[in-house]
């Protein structure tokens, strides 16, 4: 026993001078080391997958410059907590957090560590060192929502969604107020599957949905499995976050495709160069943040031809996708013509607009 | 609701409920002869990821199904190695598989992601396949959910009807008292891991050949947690065993069409509901010995010591 512990001892020993000489090591030639924590699998081709070709286009700008490293498949709550400090504490200098659930540990972690800059994706907190970043994705929403008014037959859109947080239900909102100006007699249909990711799950909603009628499927999840099915099943739908046309070379009409990259170089660049300072950065199509897939090859050409117009539209700024008349489920005008919500109630938006079934789960 | 959706419903259970009969009963088998391997869901993806592999290599659906129980018992294998050879603690071990089946799968899976592919077609059975509902149902499926209905009443007659089962429990209940009678002990063992390490592997190929035809990382999302759980819940026996999967699988499915339908039900609530039956289940055993307890395997987790 006493032999044991000597021999600990000067495992000890060495493991911590070792780590000593590794620090000086490291302060000799320090690159910006930036980390990312994602929700899901970098492989999960949607939401994670994107953020990690933004992390990449870093690499790509910076070169050996900056280091990159990211967690994945963090859950949200606890988990996050200990994985943000675990990448504070390593010496990064710039953490992105890339999930809404992310929120309070990041703000947490944030206060115990003032000389580290945070950016988190999707929320509303902000600390001196905490921004706040997201695409119009809402926007995207619209261009596809007009699509699906126009192309569904039996008038039942099927929406997978995932948690009821305000950037789904705008994506909702965005869609019906969308499709409801092309097809007032079109009508969504949601279901929540609480989780951004399991494959199974979300293809068992979708056949849900398609059994229950609906003949175009989206989602707010992150795995291509429901395109899948509908591509099975023969109806179509829409890629989400990126193009998942490979699972659905067929079913696929359209997807919205974020790119992170020029937003995750910009604010890299003003944090090592010292002009990072605290915003909020919420960016649409205009911007690029927000971007397209090509057009499936069953969308016929007036529906390509509305979904640009109203693509254009936004892009210079005659059309808002949230712009009134809004009217509520019951068919109470809630917007009036001609005004438009703004982003502070877009940001906390807990109900649905006429043309969405059911009631939103609080 | 009519007809005609009642059944696509049923359809849509049966293939939520596949993955869940197959890496359930391997577990079953496991923790019968006395092993505890909790790394059911690693094996899961072990089983995914290379069958989905091979149907990629190959463009045949049935490889994929072999190559996936073969990567189950390999993954079974190193469990078995580091538990029965080593005597390593189950627990640890089965957890470690988990995690390193998780990371490993996400590895060599990597060029998959992307890629689509139509999967395991489905296999009529003929005459049969023509009967009025049931044909649907039961008999135009893919062989994988013939296997799932066939695989519980053998294991069944296996456990219970012949003198291999009832060397298998003996193990299971007391290895001291099975080596005196000169039953090889770990031998029992090493088979009962390959035999759950071949049948998770096979429910991991359902996921990525039939339930949602692709690879993509960590696609179970936790079902092989769910069969654990399953087998507690069925107290260790087959038939309850394939009653709470279709259980499990009715459940998680009717809430998606309630909603669906407009009905509120908190989808948070049913995500737990395994679990909670489950808890429920071993709050009841823990209670009534006699009864329900001895179907329990008694040495379940505990390393043999082979003494001469």
């Amino acid at each position: 026993m006493i032999k044991n512990r000597k021999l600990l001892f000067q495992l000890a020993v060495s493991l911590l001078s070792f780590a000593g000489a590794s620090l000086l090591v490291n302060a000799a030639d320090d690159p910006f080391k930036v980390g990312f924590v994602y929700v899901g699998p970098v492989d999960d081709h949607g939401w994670t997958y994107r953020h990690d070709v933004g992390r990449l286009a870093i690499e790509e700008e910076f070169g050996d410059k900056v280091e990159t490293t990211f967690v994945e498949s963090v859950a949200e709550g606890a988990d996050a907590e200990r994985v943000l400090r675990k990448l504070a504490t390593d010496g990064h200098d710039l953490i992105f957090t890339t999930s809404f659930g992310y929120m309070n540990a990041t703000i947490k972690v944030a206060n115990s560590f003032p000389d580290v800059k945070f950016e988190h994706a999707t929320g509303f907190k902000r600390a001196d060192n905490v921004s706040t970043y997201s695409g119009r994705f809402y926007e995207g929403r619209a261009v596809i929502g007009t699509m699906a008014g126009m192309m569904t037959k039996t008038n039942v859109i099927g929406y997978i969604a995932s948690f009821p947080i305000p950037e789904v239900v705008r994506g909702i909102n965005a869609t019906a107020i969308a499709m409801r100006k092309i097809n007032p007699d079109a009508e969504i249909k949601v279901v929540w599957v609480n989780t951004w990711y399991d494959p199974g799950t979300e293809a068992d909603a979708a056949k849900a949905l398609i059994d229950q009628g609906a003949d175009i499927i989206m989602q707010h999840t992150d795995s291509p499995a429901p395109l899948q099915v509908a591509e099975e099943r023969g109806v179509v739908g829409f890629g989400q976050a990126s193009d998942m046309k490979a699972y659905a070379p067929q079913g696929q009409l359209q997807a919205i495709v974020d790119d992170w990259g020029p937003y995750y170089i910009e604010r890299t660049k003003a944090a090592m160069d010292g002009s990072w300072e605290s915003k909020d950065t919420w960016s649409g199509i205009l911007d690029g943040m927000v971007q397209f897939a090509d057009y499936g090859p069953s969308v016929p050409d007036d529906v390509k031809d509305a979904a640009n117009l109203v693509r254009e539209a936004i892009v210079i700024g005659e059309l808002h996708p949230f712009q009134g008349p809004i009217f509520d489920q019951s068919g109470k005008e809630i917007v009036a013509e001609g005004e438009i919500i703004e982003d502070g109630d877009l940001l906390g938006m807990n109900y649905y607009v006429q043309g969405v079934n059911g009631s939103l789960p609080k | 609701m009519n007809a005609e959706m009642l059944l696509l419903t049923a359809l849509t259970i049966i293939t939520a409920a596949t993955p869940l009969v197959y890496a359930a009963i391997g577990e079953l088998v496991v923790e019968k002869s006395g092993v505890l391997n909790l790394g059911v869901e690693g094996m899961m993806l072990g089983g995914a990821v290379s069958s989905f592999a091979l149907l990629h290599l190959t463009g045949n659906a049935y490889f994929g199904i072999l190559g996936g129980a073969f990567a189950g018992i390999f993954l079974a294998g190193i469990f078995a190695v580091l538990t029965l050879g080593l005597q390593a603690s189950q627990v640890a071990t089965g957890l470690a598989l988990t995690i390193f089946g998780t990371g490993l799968t996400a590895l060599l899976g990597k060029s998959l992601v992307g890629v689509g592919h139509s999967g395991l077609q489905k296999l009529p059975i003929p005459f049969l396949s023509d009967l009025p509902v049931l044909g649907r149902l039961l008999f135009q499926q893919d062989v994988l959910v013939y296997g799932s209905f066939l695989i519980v009443p053998l294991v069944a007659w296996f456990l219970y009807r012949t003198s291999a089962g009832l060397t298998l429990r003996s193990v299971g209940d007391s290895h001291d008292a099975a080596h005196a009678l000169g039953i090889n002990v770990l031998r029992w063992r090493l088979l009962a891991t390959l035999f759950g390490g071949a049948c998770a592997g096979v429910a991991g190929a359902y996921l990525s050949l039939a339930y949602t035809p692709m690879w993509v990382e960590n696609m179970t999302a936790g079902r092989g947690w769910i069969a654990l759980a399953l087998v507690v819940f069925a107290t260790w026996r087959p038939g309850r065993m394939m009653f709470g999967a279709y259980l499990f699988g009715a459940i998680s499915i009717l809430q998606l069409h309630g909603q669906a339908w407009g009905i509120r039900v908190p989808s948070q609530l049913m995500s737990m509901l395994p679990y909670l039956a489950t808890i429920m289940v071993l709050v009841v055993i823990s209670r009534d010995r006699g009864k329900i307890r001895k179907h329990a395997p008694q040495s379940i987790g505990k390393s043999f010591y082979p003494t001469t």
